[in-house]
């Protein structure tokens, strides 16, 4: 007789309420009545329907949900909505300035940094991250720097040479994010 | 640096935009996040799914108890194979167009578990968080059955597969006498090699949004390589209208072959969408993504005999993969190494082994990476034991026709690949010793390999519309999965036209459109480019004869052949005074829209008549500590043989991403399943590593010259898989000229350098 397996049985507990959370989206105040078991990420993707914030893995292993936090890149599935409450989000959908798009936008393009696109939008965020570190000022160390962000495609050297040129356009320490 | 091969005397318009590199027609929707992927579409009513797993390989479920889930103020249901609704019973009905022989897997169909993570219900709740919570108490349980995951405890125990899947030929019958040859040869090579199984990992989780429309109707944004492969799948298995259903996959977050079958996950979304009248959405998580099909692993022999000029006198390859218990997964992984080199005496042999886990599944140049890598290592040795330079071992066997069946190449300019892609990398300056380079702590290793793949061809149909105001819309049911269709097709239509990029949209990822095969296998230029050029070729004839309706046409007494299509103009070859603008055509005859439809079909005579196919030559300096083992590949020279090129910069781009999957295979992809469970150990993307941007040194690609009238009526062949093909190999040899440590086993981990450095 083979054994008998069974998944354990964890303890139930009921959903929790949801609970306001208030962020400012790309320069928008957005209050939001969201489960506090809620990800940043899937607050922009689901409750906000900016779905320009990737999904890649949910547990912070390949940076396709990078966005930028008050000028700052986190990745938007290691943090809840609500600890982000009152501060500045800024995702993709807000590095566009009207029908003008960010010098790193234009950048991977021009530099055929992307195949799938999926990647594209946390690289491009996490490249603006990098640039107002001000950290990165080799090809090595924007590869070293931007390794938090998989892209499965292997665009990694139009990647670096992509932000290489905006980087040059913005000079090492400019503002990165708005 | 990219070479751009010019043709002269091809191009129909010398400076159209055919063989330009030409930016991503898709790239601003891509940058801006405007590009919507299959998890990105809702309705109102749209509601989320969870799927469970498995918790054992093998055996069966004898009770499901999923009252603490249904419980859960917001959770809709739990589907299981309890409940589920009457499906399709023939295999058939289950088939789709990558499904080798055999009887694929059907989700919640019984109580029976065939592999690890197999799906076993699915929860729907208002909300993901709570379908994800709710999955959770979802209580299983199971009677275990003894499996069988270890493919080399079971590599004895052995079947020889037939023509059991499309595509797939079975190696060639032995010529001459290779084990007697074998014996006889002065210089001889013997090796096993193995590859680990690896999984696709596309960035984008594999999902699908159902919409359920008031009149009943589904709109399915599923992530596939082919959206009309998987509307059959769903009207059959769910026995359901074709007008019913229209799936749409207009970007897909990349596949490399895991979108080719339809997954689980569309199959979940459309059993609820269908039970419960309402739209969903069931995404995959990341460990999930290795809960189907993967390259399989590989254990592989290759015997090499040579005379001491190098002349290769027998060859033999000998493969062993693993497939599941239901389907024969086979790809083509020894029929290379008979084309690859001319020698009289060759076994080449294949065969499958049973193993307790879900179907394989093609990935990225499917058998070609895994068997070329085998041949050009022990070619790489061979070479070694010769004291002969690998370069001019390759150039001493040379094959000018294919050896394995006498045919001629439609054209192969695998020789300047060798010379290019040597002069760029400066071969000539390697010291042909082991550790006879280094710097500091790290030794250097140079090494190369060629590769090869099918030029393929299918059949496809394309649409074309051309409006009075100039702009024309082109369409086939084609994907992109981030390989450039939408570019390299919008490319095509504009050159046969004339017309600027900006007037012309190439519309895909949609079944409704005019029928096109999977997008696989570098085949989408080819089949659907073909289809593409042919239904605007007709839209070009239309025009001519509208033209001649005109009553002042400029274009009068001159023959078709000899007017010039450019810059939205019919113009006169040898008098480009006389012109006459698209949209004063249409007008003028008081035509609001042309539209054709045409259907391309492969050259079958000139077919049948050669072989068809992409070459390479790929060199590699690795950097090697010393001390640590640790392996940093620090140059990349990928030269390139694939006729013409349609667009530089994607095609380069094709090329770079391939080679960074060579880095993969060859150092960091290894899925390593712990056999006293069968399951993968390290499913999710911190564990099971694939190459960051720090692994990745600049790759320099160059696309050789190369013309080729007979592949197909764009001279183009694809380049999609063979960036890939020699890639691990180079690595390989190029390890073993830094170290002097022979590893044969995929990937080279530093701990496999380190012993043979001690």
């Amino acid at each position: 007789m083979a054994p008998l397996k069974a998944s354990p049985r964890p303890a139930v507990v009921p959903p929790p309420a949801p609970i306001p959370v208030t962020l400012t989206v790309n320069g928008v105040e957005r209050t939001l009545h969201l489960a506090p078991w809620t990800t940043l990420l899937d607050a922009l993707r689901l409750h906000l329907e900016l779905t320009g914030t990737k999904k890649g893995c949910d547990h912070g292993q390949c940076g396709a949900c990078t966005v930028l936090v008050d000028g700052r890149r986190i990745n938007a599935c290691l943090t809840l909505a609500a600890m982000q409450d009152g501060r500045k989000v800024t995702t993709i959908e807000g590095l566009t300035t009207g029908d003008s798009l960010h010098p790193l936008q234009d950048a991977f393009i021009e530099h055929d940094a992307f195949q799938c696109g999926y990647c594209t939008p946390g690289q491009i965020c996490s490249a603006a991250g990098l640039i107002a570190e001000g950290k990165a000022t080799t090809d090595d160390e924007i590869r070293e720097l931007m390794s938090g962000n998989l892209c499965r495609c292997g665009a990694y050297p139009n990647i670096v040479a992509a932000i290489r040129q905006a980087m040059t356009i913005a000079g090492p320490k400019a503002e990165g994010a708005p | 640096m990219t070479a751009i091969p010019s043709i002269p005397g091809f191009l129909k318009e010398p400076n159209g935009p055919i063989g330009k590199p030409v930016s991503r027609v898709d790239g601003r929707k891509k940058v801006t996040g405007d590009a919507h992927y299959a998890a990105e579409f809702t309705l109102p009513d749209l509601a989320h799914g969870y799927i469970v797993s498995s918790a054992i390989a093998r055996g069966r479920i004898t009770r499901i108890d999923a009252s603490a889930a249904l419980a859960l103020p917001g959770v809709i249901h739990v589907f299981t194979h309890e409940n589920r609704p009457s499906l399709a019973w023939f295999d058939r009905k289950w088939k789709d167009d990558d499904a080798p022989k055999g009887s694929p897997f059907r989700p919640l169909y019984d109580a029976e578990i065939h592999h690890a993570l197999q799906p076993v219900a699915l929860v729907i709740a208002e909300s993901f968080e709570l379908a994800r919570y709710a999955a959770r108490l979802v209580h299983i349980e199971y009677e275990a059955a003894p499996h069988q995951t270890d493919l080399r405890a079971n590599r004895a125990n052995t079947f020889t597969p037939g023509k059991d899947k499309g595509g797939f030929e079975p190696p060639p019958k032995p010529r001459g006498n290779p084990e007697q040859a074998f014996l006889d040869s002065p210089v001889q090579v013997d090796a096993e090699f193995t590859q680990a199984a690896e999984y696709h990992n596309p960035m984008e989780m594999h999902a699908t949004t159902v919409l359920h429309h008031d009149d009943g109707t589904l709109t399915v944004h599923d992530k596939t390589q082919g959206a009309q492969n998987c509307h059959t799948y769903i009207c059959n298995v769910f026995g359901l209208s074709k007008s019913a259903v229209r799936v749409m996959s207009p970007f897909v977050g990349g596949a490399f072959g895991s979108g080719l079958r339809p997954q689980h996950q569309l199959f979940m979304a459309m059993l609820a969408a269908t039970q419960l009248k309402r739209s969903i959405r069931v995404e995959l998580s990341r460990p999930q993504m290795f809960s189907f099909g993967h390259r399989p692993e590989t254990i592989q022999r290759v015997a090499l005999g040579a005379e001491r000029d190098g002349t290769l006198r027998a060859l033999i390859h000998e493969a062993v993969q693993e497939s599941s218990q239901n389907e024969n997964y086979v790809e083509i992984v020894v029929n290379w190494s008979g084309q690859q080199y001319a020698c009289d005496n060759v076994r080449l042999d294949y065969k499958l082994t049973r193993l307790d886990v879900h179907t394989p599944l093609d990935q990225r140049a499917p058998g070609a990476a895994t068997g070329v890598p085998a041949l050009e290592i022990a070619m790489d040795e061979l070479a070694f034991k010769l004291g002969m330079d690998p370069l001019e071992l390759r150039l001493k066997n040379y094959a000018e026709t294919d050896p394995n069946t006498g045919t001629p190449f439609s054209s192969k300019e695998l020789r300047a690949c060798f010379r290019q892609g040597a002069e760029r990398f400066g071969w000539a300056k390697r010291s042909p010793a082991p550790r006879s380079m280094r710097e500091g702590r790290e030794l250097i290793g140079w090494g190369m390999a060629a590769g090869v793949w099918d030029a393929m061809q299918g059949q496809a149909a394309a649409k074309a519309v051309l409006g009075v105001d100039g702009k024309l819309v082109v369409s086939s049911a084609t994907a992109d999965i981030g390989t450039g269709t939408y570019t390299v097709m919008t490319q095509i239509a504009a050159d046969v036209l004339g017309l600027p990029i900006e007037e012309v949209t190439f519309c895909l990822g949609d079944s409704s459109l005019p029928t096109a095969p999977i997008e696989g296998g570098s085949w989408t230029v080819s089949t659907v480019g073909s289809a593409v050029k042919a239904v605007c070729d007709r839209v070009r004839s239309q025009l001519f004869t509208l033209a001649g309706k005109l009553e002042d046409n400029p274009l009068k007494g001159v023959a078709e052949a000899d007017v010039l299509f450019a810059d939205g103009h019919l113009i006169v070859r040898d008098d480009r005074s006389r012109r006459l603008s698209i949209t004063d055509v249409m007008r003028g005859s008081g035509t609001l829209s042309i539209e054709e439809e045409a259907r391309a079909l492969p050259y079958l005579l000139a077919r049948a008549r050669h072989t068809f196919a992409t070459h390479s030559a790929v060199f590699v300096e690795v950097r090697v500590d010393e001390d640590l083992g640790t392996i940093r590949v620090a140059r990349v020279v990928s030269a390139i043989a694939a006729g013409r090129i349609i667009n530089p910069k994607t095609a380069r781009s094709q090329i770079q991403g391939a080679v960074v999957w060579g880095i993969g295979m060859g150092l960091e992809e290894e899925a390593f399943t712990d056999h006293r469970l069968g399951r993968v150990m390290n499913h999710d993307y911190a564990e099971y590593h694939v190459p960051v941007n720090a692994d990745v040194p600049d790759i320099d690609v160059l696309f050789v010259e190369e013309h080729d009238d007979m592949v197909n009526a764009l001279g183009a062949k694809g380049v999609g898989e063979i960036g890939i093909v020699g890639v691990p190999a180079a690595i390989a040899n190029a390890i073993h000229h830094a170290t002097g440590v022979r590893v044969r086993d995929f990937p080279i981990t530093l701990d496999k350098v380190l012993a043979g450095l001690r």
